[in-house]
């Protein structure tokens, strides 16, 4: 054999190698986007699920005094079947005037703990990092930065509705 | 007995195992590596400890939103030494968290992350950092409340992170609230996903320390020169190296069976923590809080001016995690010991001091109200009618008291007001009460005159003669 011989072997070799190695590895990458791609639809599922909206039934009008702010519990929008306690949720609600509710988030904008309301004092405090509003929500002392956030509340048929709403989250 | 040896050889020939496992266990160390060295071990150990009880727990523990609180009780309360396991489990963790800490501090201050073990240094790292994920996640399976609203906590500072920060809320909730999936989420991450990761990452750590060897106990005077090191050590091990097994490891089998028996012990005598209220989000008396080893991080963020907290929540940990990491490149070389390094002494000085400090705090939390506060007592109103009676009763069920402490009794959120008649003249003490102020709230708009009256009388009556009076 040939030192040009030899080389011509040598190098279509090294191609076949070459050839051989991208083969595998692009066929690998394919495997494993098959693999992964349902994992990563599971993981990213909760976003894809369309919630949707649903009002829900409180209590009569006549049962929440004017000047007053109470704990209301409701069921979330589209709870699954085995979500069981977890599925549910509360606000306080206050009756601001004969037509006038509020719905409070009680999660505070902190961090998100739940504040309580002291009824004498009038005023929400947080029991994680002593966050402290107002009967009207504002910050009225502590580390929250933003105001109790509100949700959507509406009387139908002398019922009074707040719209099952997600966990408000402070962002920057 | 030779039925025992011979089928013994058989497998020994057929599968080699005592020529790959026996060089590996006797490879030869440097001497003179002492009590130092067994923290690692241990920390393996408690890992260990960790996947034996976590799977036997989880023949019982019923990763569902509605179901796991149950399961959980009728471990603890039922099950055959369910209690104990997770007694063990929990000890385990604390234990880990402890350990891989020390383990760290220990590698940092003898220098033994420089070079050629930079890679030891960051594939820890990348341990510390799963350990970490597995703390936090095993307390979520705890599903009580103080577990949904630790996860709500999580979800709330993962908010920060600027652009991606809702998202990243929404995808550890699992969507909008809390809900089926939120739990079974974290119990895949518990028990697949992280403990994958830490399997892959403690056998490159074990490899690493096999292939660059266990560092030699550090010297004064004798620095790391990359140029050299290697040729030095390996003319050390060849002189004077002993066999790791046994000369070494019986210090590691020692303290592992002391930990061992430390987590039983705990785990029997003090038990495991107390499941909580249902994971039910709309009991709304909740006090969440984190496990001992994130009371710190808990305290930290309540001390946290509110104008810098955000960034600190997010770039917080990214600039730790990227020093820990830079850390093996920036200090590659030069001196181990730690009697040469004041430095580094000092760093791990001033952090141990920090996270100690943060730690009480935390245990303390003063800055939470505390609810828990009951009216004043006679004796120490002093009064039984009149303005400062009354003042008393306001005092507590305008909420004072929660922030407030007189004489022992209330929270710590705001001063002490036990002789706070001495300090503030009526006029200042009805302008501050109107209209709050540094970090109090305004009570104008809740009070009546007559009812402020009452309650300046009471605060004014707080003296330190009115304090001795109470005394006789
Ligand atoms: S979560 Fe309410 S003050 Fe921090």
């Amino acid at each position: 054999m040939n030192d040009k011989n030899e080389e011509s072997i040598e190098s279509s070799g090294c191609n076949r190698r070459q050839f051989f190695s991208k083969l595998s590895i692009t066929l690998g990458g394919v495997a494993a986007l098959i693999i992964g791609f349902p994992i990563v639809g599971f993981l990213l599922s909760p976003f894809l699920r369309k919630v949707p909206e649903v009002w829900r039934p409180v209590g009569s009008v006549d049962s929440f005094k004017v000047g007053t702010t109470v704990v209301v519990k409701y069921l979330d929008a589209s709870p699954l079947p085995w979500a069981g306690v977890t599925a549910n949720t509360a606000a306080w609600l206050r009756r601001d005037s004969e037509d006038k509710f509020i719905a409070f988030s009680i999660n505070c904008t902190h961090l998100g703990c739940p504040v309580r309301w002291l009824s004498d004092a009038e005023l929400f405090m947080c029991p994680c990092h002593g966050g402290v509003y107002y009967k009207d929500g504002e910050v009225a002392a502590g580390p929250p930065p933003k105001p109790l956030p509100r949700y959507p509340v509406r009387v139908r048929n002398g019922q009074v509705e707040i719209m099952a709403s997600p966990i408000p989250i402070t962002t920057i | 007995m030779r039925v025992l040896k011979n089928a013994w050889q058989w497998f020994d020939d057929r599968t080699g195992i005592s020529g790959s496992i026996g060089p590996i266990a006797r490879h030869p160390v440097p001497p003179g590596t002492g009590w130092w060295y067994v923290f690692g071990s241990a920390t393996l150990i408690a890992f260990t400890i960790q996947v034996v009880t976590g799977i036997a727990l989880s023949l019982m523990y019923v990763p569902s939103s509605s179901q796991a609180h149950d399961s959980l009780l009728f471990i603890t309360n039922e099950a055959f030494l369910g209690r104990f396991l997770r007694g063990m489990h929990h000890f385990g963790a604390s234990a880990m968290m402890l350990l891989v800490g020390i383990h760290m501090i220990r590698v940092f201050l003898m220098g033994a992350y420089k070079y050629p073990r930079e890679m030891s240094w960051i594939s820890g790292v990348a341990l510390f950092a799963f350990t970490i994920i597995m703390a936090f996640t095993g307390q979520l399976l705890r599903w009580d409340q103080n577990a949904i609203w630790s996860t709500i906590v999580a979800a709330e500072q993962a908010g920060r992170v600027p652009i991606i920060g809702e998202w990243i809320a929404r995808f550890i909730l699992a969507g909008g609230t809390i809900g089926a999936v939120t739990l079974s989420r974290f119990f895949a991450f518990h028990v697949f996903f992280i403990p994958a990761l830490i399997y892959a990452f403690i056998g490159l750590h074990l490899y690493l320390v096999l292939r660059n060897g266990i560092s030699d106990p550090p010297k004064p005077g004798q620095p790391v020169e990359p140029g050299t090191y290697r040729n030095w050590y390996h003319s050390l091990i060849k002189n004077r190296g002993v066999p790791f097994w046994p000369d070494a490891a019986w210090r590691d089998v020692v303290f592992g069976v002391v930990v061992i028996a430390v987590i039983a012990l705990l785990a029997i005598f003090v038990g495991p923590p107390e499941i909580g209220k249902p994971p039910d989000p709309s009991i709304i008396e909740a006090y969440p809080r984190p496990d001992w080893y994130f009371l710190w991080i808990f305290a930290l963020f309540a001390l946290l001016p509110a104008n810098i907290e955000s960034y600190v929540i997010f770039l917080g940990p990214l600039i730790v995690g990227l020093i820990l990491i830079l850390l093996p490149f920036i200090w590659n070389k030069g001196e181990r010991s730690p009697r040469r390094r004041p430095w580094a002494v000092g760093i791990v000085l001033v952090i141990v001091i920090m996270v100690g400090t943060l730690w009480i705090e935390g245990i303390r939390a003063p800055w939470s109200p505390d609810f828990s506060a009951q009216p004043l007592p006679v004796e120490v109103v002093g009064a039984t009618s009149g303005p400062v009676h009354e003042g008393a009763e306001l005092f507590y069920s305008k909420g004072c008291e929660f922030c407030h402490a007189i004489s022992g009794h209330g929270g710590h959120r705001g001063p002490d007001l036990t002789y706070i008649g001495d300090s503030l003249s009526p006029d200042e003490m009805t302008w501050r009460i109107l209209n709050g102020g540094l970090n109090m709230p305004a009570f104008g708009g809740n009070l009546t005159p007559e009812e402020l009256d009452s309650l300046v009388a009471f605060l004014q009556s707080r003296r330190v003669r009115t304090g001795a009076k109470v005394v006789d």
